[in-house]
């Protein structure tokens, strides 16, 4: 294979890499916008709460002297998620909910208020400097002609790839089959006509903040070990990328949001391939600019048809 | 001897200085059909909107049960056991037709998160009687041969038979339809009227029915309200509503 060849393999390794963890943070957005139309804006804190807890737990662990990884990581996955899904929980719970049947202007400026309180919080509890962690997962596998070009596919890469494919096979089999996952698609159909039935829908939307923020936790985890720091500010940054992800590939759509987080990812890390690295948010916020100028909707979203 | 299921009085809804419904007042027995006809924009539809809890009326009781539901919540009173249609379908049409039927039941099925975890006995044999009962009633329709299509996909007839399944599971002692054979065919018209008057007979429910088709209304009613302009103009059984003066000049205009 020619060096272009080899190189492009690698950019989009790399891209679905960042992707599937664009991925899971924008199925947030789109389950939440869903169910009750509204962005929450505070889900990119989550990211990072999660990305801090993996820190502090991992941290902890290491400093108590345990030395088995996947011990190591499986606690700080169940820690980091209960937590994350916690704070998932208590947003909806003081800052939307008590806003609910408002203007929808309302919550999404409530949900801004909650993003800087996070943020803020973090800074102060945390401190705003990086933290880092030692690379827990090392190695990986390397093909192509050494003397062109050597494309490396990391074990780190690999566990992300199959810790996102589980985590969506899960929130599929949930989704589809359970009978919370019946009663979500009911609200996002329309919640009217499911409160109508009996169904508690209150709880619906819980439980939908609770697995959106839980998922944005896992990514935290994986995105945490990749990158090995992690600051106050990095929710932000995440948050909008997994929002665009989730407007690129229809909001409101769970397939949707896993295909626009690949696009993204892939899109992204092309673009540093081939040009200045610095260029990659440029064109991934233009990517949003354009699909809102010309397919509103989304890839997998439905065109919004006037009700009568 | 029948009771009173439902008891109206003096029902009044005012939008601003508009009077929508004025002083409306009607009842319900036990195993009864009831119409509500009248003129277009007569009010019937904001009726039905204050019995279930849409609007909250300006003025006026509603006895459901000898129990005051004017005021409380939309789902609330469903689960008293007043449920509704509407007159343009709301079926959940990216679902299937037997999850249409499930999700109209999640409250009965309401076991906490752990029992749905481990499938505990309980949980199975509540599951379990949630499927008789939405098979049993998707049999009563005549869609148990569609159960696992997309309700969006059925023709228009199949899915009015399918709200009012849905309705039934939840177990209703009065149904409200609105409008139920608006685009129907004929056939399906025939069909629909049979479906009504099955429920009252063999399953002792009572319904509540506005609809324009008068062969349908006249062929099935216990009781009918005649309302023009808000107001109520007349009530009695098909011969008194189709001979009352005061009717046919509400819907033909003075000659």
């Amino acid at each position: 294979m020619s060096e272009t060849i080899l190189y492009l393999i690698q950019q989009l390794i790399n891209g679905l890499t960042i992707g599937s963890t664009y991925a899971l943070i924008a199925i947030g957005y789109t389950m939440v916008y869903g169910i009750i139309g509204m962005i929450n804006f505070a889900h990119g804190e989550i990211y990072m709460i999660g990305s801090y807890i993996t820190f502090i737990v991992i941290a902890g662990l290491l400093g108590m002297g345990m030395v088995s990884l996947p011990l190591i990581l499986f606690i700080a996955l169940v820690i980091s998620v209960l937590i994350a899904s916690t704070y998932g929980w208590t947003i909806e719970r003081v800052a939307y909910r008590p806003l609910r049947g408002t203007n929808r202007l309302i919550p999404l400026i409530s949900a801004i208020g909650m993003s800087i309180f996070l943020q803020n919080f973090v800074v102060l509890s945390q401190g705003s400097r990086d933290v880092a962690l030692p690379p827990m997962i090392s190695g990986g596998w390397t093909f192509g002609d050494p003397s062109l070009f050597e494309v490396s596919f990391s074990y780190m890469q690999l566990f992300i790839w199959v810790a996102t494919f589980v985590t969506m096979l899960g929130l599929t089999l949930f989704i589809s089959r359970s009978r919370m996952g019946r009663a979500c698609r009911a609200c996002s159909e329309d919640i009217g006509m499911t409160n109508l039935l009996g169904v508690d829908t209150n709880r619906v939307i819980a439980t939908t903040f609770i697995i959106g923020a839980a998922l944005a936790a896992i990514a935290g985890l994986l995105l945490s070990l990749y990158y090995g720091v992690a600051n106050p500010f990095i929710g932000f940054m995440a948050g909008l990328k997994a929002f665009t992800a989730a407007v690129l590939g229809g909001i409101g759509s769970i397939p949707g949001a896993v295909l626009g987080g690949l696009i993204l990812g892939v899109t992204e890390a092309l673009t540093a391939a081939y040009f200045p690295s610095e260029y990659k948010d440029v064109v991934a916020f233009s990517l949003l600019i354009l699909i809102l100028l010309f397919r509103p909707s989304g890839l997998l979203g439905k065109p919004e048809v006037e009700k009568v | 001897m029948s009771q009173l299921l439902l008891d109206v009085n003096g029902l009044t809804m005012q939008f601003g200085g508009l009077v929508a419904v004025n002083k409306v007042n009607l009842t319900v027995k036990n195993r009864q059909i009831v119409s509500v006809i009248g003129p277009n924009g007569a009010g019937k539809t904001t009726v039905f909107n204050c019995l279930s809890g849409f609007y909250i009326p300006t003025a006026g009781s509603v006895m459901f049960k000898g129990k005051e539901i004017a005021g409380m919540k939309d789902f609330q009173i469903s689960r008293q056991g007043l449920v509704r249609t509407f007159q343009h379908v709301r079926l959940f049409s990216n679902m299937t037709v037997i999850e249409n039927m499930l999700v109209a039941q999640h409250r009965h099925l309401n076991t906490g998160l752990l029992a749905g975890l481990f499938k505990t006995p309980s949980y199975r044999r509540l599951e379990q009687e949630a499927m008789d009962r939405a098979i049993f009633w998707l049999k009563e329709v005549d869609l148990l041969d569609s159960a696992n299509r997309e309700s969006g996909n059925l023709s228009y007839g199949q899915q009015r038979r399918l709200e009012i399944a849905r309705c039934m599971v939840t177990q209703p002692e009065l149904l409200m339809l609105d409008e139920p054979a608006a685009g129907l065919n004929p056939n399906e018209t025939k069909e629909l009227d049979e479906l009504i008057i099955k429920l009252r007979d063999e399953h002792e429910i009572s319904i509540l029915l506005i609809e324009h088709d008068m062969g349908l209304v006249m062929g099935i009613s216990d009781h009918i309200y005649v309302i023009a302009q808000g107001t109520p103009l007349a009530d009695g059984n098909a011969d008194d509503i189709k001979n009352n003066p005061d009717v046919i000049k509400a819907y033909l205009g003075e000659s």
